[in-house]
């Protein structure tokens, strides 16, 4: 049985963005609002906005709270940005959320020049990442860390769960410049453990194996990760997870030396095969003249249609018996 | 309302003009150690930025990042040869680093950047000005301060859908401590603005903006509508400005492509002479 922990009055996000495989996991709602809202009580500087997606964004509990500090300008993904990076200006930290399609395809001149070109302090969390429900192109960012890995002094990060988000949330403050965050939102589980620390720009191994086989992976896929290293642990195969929070700045000493600890990889992404983790990955080893076989777990590239997350997720491979396979038979 | 702002209730037009003129004067001198630059754009904002620097903004050259500051946005980054000609005059610069302007390595250059002293935002993405100085004008209203936000954008900025975007959010959030100056010049980069954008000031004024329209080249009509524009009643106040680009300088006027002009060596002194007989 699911347990859920979060304020009752936010179960809206219901219906399209949730993550699928939550059924026999603990979860939290909306931690991403909540933890919010309790760090704006403690910086006054730290102002909201949202381009009609509060609702689907988990932004309301900061809204409910602190209504004098929130902005919802409506359907203007590039003035939401522009907004907030004026905001920044002026010297508050400015949080604004809306789809990842939305922020990254439409605004992404107004990220790269409003925000990231006078490192304003604007952290973009932005829904949906990736293949993250059934609505089509439309709505599935599926090149959104590759487009964004391309603007100069942003940083990326893509949370695992609920704990990770939490901290990311509170993180983000400290940050200098702009960040872009694949937020999680709804009923987001609990895959890392209680005393996991986000440390911004340094990967985090979360599992040991015996040498043979380690995954690296980012966002919610690592939760995926960690289920199938514990498969093919059934199986007899025991690997290793290396967790890849901040996409930019990247961490190539740790993928390094994870890497040069193990005889193969998987690579294991809610992204793009090309442009996103794996490519990160195979750049760092490359240049550093370290080769390893290596399964790129990830989004052929095209335009997805609608359907349920299931059916899209198996048949595009990003499902668990997917990363299972790569695991244990190296295809 | 009373007003607890700086500028004093009567401008001194004279001398405004004069700055003015000195404006004209520095970039003409920018022009020919580059020998091109839209030089037409600035010297038709000239009297805009003299009226600002000289009356009407509150702001303090020696601390330029004080933040009681009123701020002033730059949208149209290419104008940068009239923002360093009024950066020099006020003190945020040496005049004698403005024929650096547009060099290799120079803190002056083509385009404006935040990183030049007295430059707010980075300009020259055109269209992303006013949504700054909504954002701006927010943060100062949440903070309690007096501080104004002045944004000028031009018309052919008006062809971005994010210009009007920012219009509905400086009027949704009622930020009357905004003032958008619009330069409209009827110049874009292919000619003449082509897009239906007119009418501008009833346009705005629909949009729920306190609005004025003006010749912008009228230092009196300038100052006035300026004064106008302190009211704080919660409408975000906009003055649309009716520029002649290269005014001051009749050949300038006169060329049909007046958006990048190339001064050659043999023209500078014809064209500064133009300038003094036009004061």
């Amino acid at each position: 049985m699911s347990t859920t922990t979060g304020p009752e009055v936010f179960g809206q996000t219901r219906g399209m963005g949730e993550l699928i495989d939550v059924a026999d996991k603990e979860t939290v709602l909306a931690p991403f609002g909540t933890e919010l809202a309790a760090l704006g009580r403690e910086r006054p500087e730290i102002v909201a906005l949202t381009a009609d997606m509060g609702r689907y964004s988990d932004i309301l509990p900061f809204r409910d709270e602190h209504p004098d500090r929130f902005f919802n300008v409506g359907m203007a993904e590039q003035n939401l940005v522009a907004t907030a990076a004026g905001l920044a200006k002026v010297g508050k930290i400015a949080y604004c959320t809306t789809y990842s399609v939305f922020v990254t395809r439409r605004a992404y001149d107004f990220v790269a020049i409003a925000c990231a070109h006078s490192m304003a302090n604007v952290k973009i969390f932005a829904g949906m990442p990736g293949l993250m429900n059934g609505y089509g192109a439309t709505h599935q960012a599926t090149e959104d860390l590759n487009m964004m890995r391309g603007i100069a002094d942003l940083t990326i990060i893509d949370p695992c769960d609920a704990v990770e988000l939490r901290q990311v949330t509170r993180a983000v403050a400290d940050i200098p410049g702009t960040v872009y965050v694949r937020l999680l939102r709804g009923k987001v589980p609990v895959e890392l453990p209680d005393d996991y620390e986000f440390i911004p720009g340094v990967a985090a191994p979360l599992r040991s194996g015996d040498g043979s086989v380690g995954i690296v992976s980012t966002g919610y896929m690592t939760g995926r990760a960690l289920d199938a290293a514990r498969a093919a642990s059934e199986q007899g195969i025991e690997a290793s997870v290396l967790h890849v929070p901040t996409i930019k700045p990247f961490d190539t000493a740790g993928v390094l030396e994870f890497a040069g600890r193990h005889d193969r990889l998987v690579v294991a992404e809610n992204h793009k095969r090309t442009g996103g983790l794996a490519t990160l990955v195979t750049e760092a080893m490359f240049d550093a003249g370290l080769l390893r076989p290596m399964v790129r777990v990830g989004l052929d590239d095209g335009f997805f249609e609608c359907g349920s997350q299931e059916y899209l997720e198996a048949t595009y491979g990003v499902d668990l018996p997917r990363i299972v396979r790569a695991v244990v038979d190296g295809v | 309302m009373p007003t607890t702002l700086s500028p004093p209730a009567t401008a001194d037009v004279a001398a405004l003009r004069d700055h003015a003129h000195e404006l004209r004067r520095l970039m003409m001198t920018m022009t020919r150690g580059k020998g091109e630059g839209y030089i037409a754009q600035g010297l038709g904002i000239a009297d805009c930025l003299a009226a600002l620097y000289f009356h009407e903004l509150r702001h303090d050259p020696a601390n330029p990042d004080d933040p009681d500051r009123d701020r002033f946005l730059l949208s149209t980054g290419h104008y940068s040869i009239a923002m360093y000609a009024v950066l020099a005059a006020a003190g945020y610069l040496e005049e004698d680093e403005l024929p650096t302007y547009g060099l290799n390595g120079s803190r002056l250059p083509m385009s404006t950047f935040d990183v030049t002293p007295g430059i707010e935002i980075v300009g020259g993405s055109l269209g992303q000005g006013l949504g700054q100085a909504v954002g701006m004008a927010l943060g100062l209203r949440i903070d309690g301060s007096d501080a104004r936000v002045f944004c000028e954008f031009s018309d052919g900025e008006l062809d971005e859908g994010s210009t009007w975007e920012a219009l509905m959010g400086g009027a949704t959030f009622g930020v009357d401590n905004l003032v958008a100056l619009v330069d409209c010049n009827g110049i874009q980069a292919d000619g003449p603005v082509t897009v239906a954008i007119e009418p501008v000031a009833e346009k705005l004024t629909a949009f729920g903006w306190d609005t004025r329209e003006v010749d912008g080249n009228d230092m009196q009509a300038l100052t006035d509508a300026l004064a106008a524009s302190r009211e704080r009643d919660g409408r975000p106040k906009a003055i649309v400005l009716r520029t002649t680009p290269g005014h001051g300088i009749p050949s300038i006027v006169a060329r049909p492509r007046a958006h990048f002009v190339r001064v050659g060596d043999d023209e500078w002194a014809g064209f500064m002479d133009e300038l003094e007989e036009n004061r």
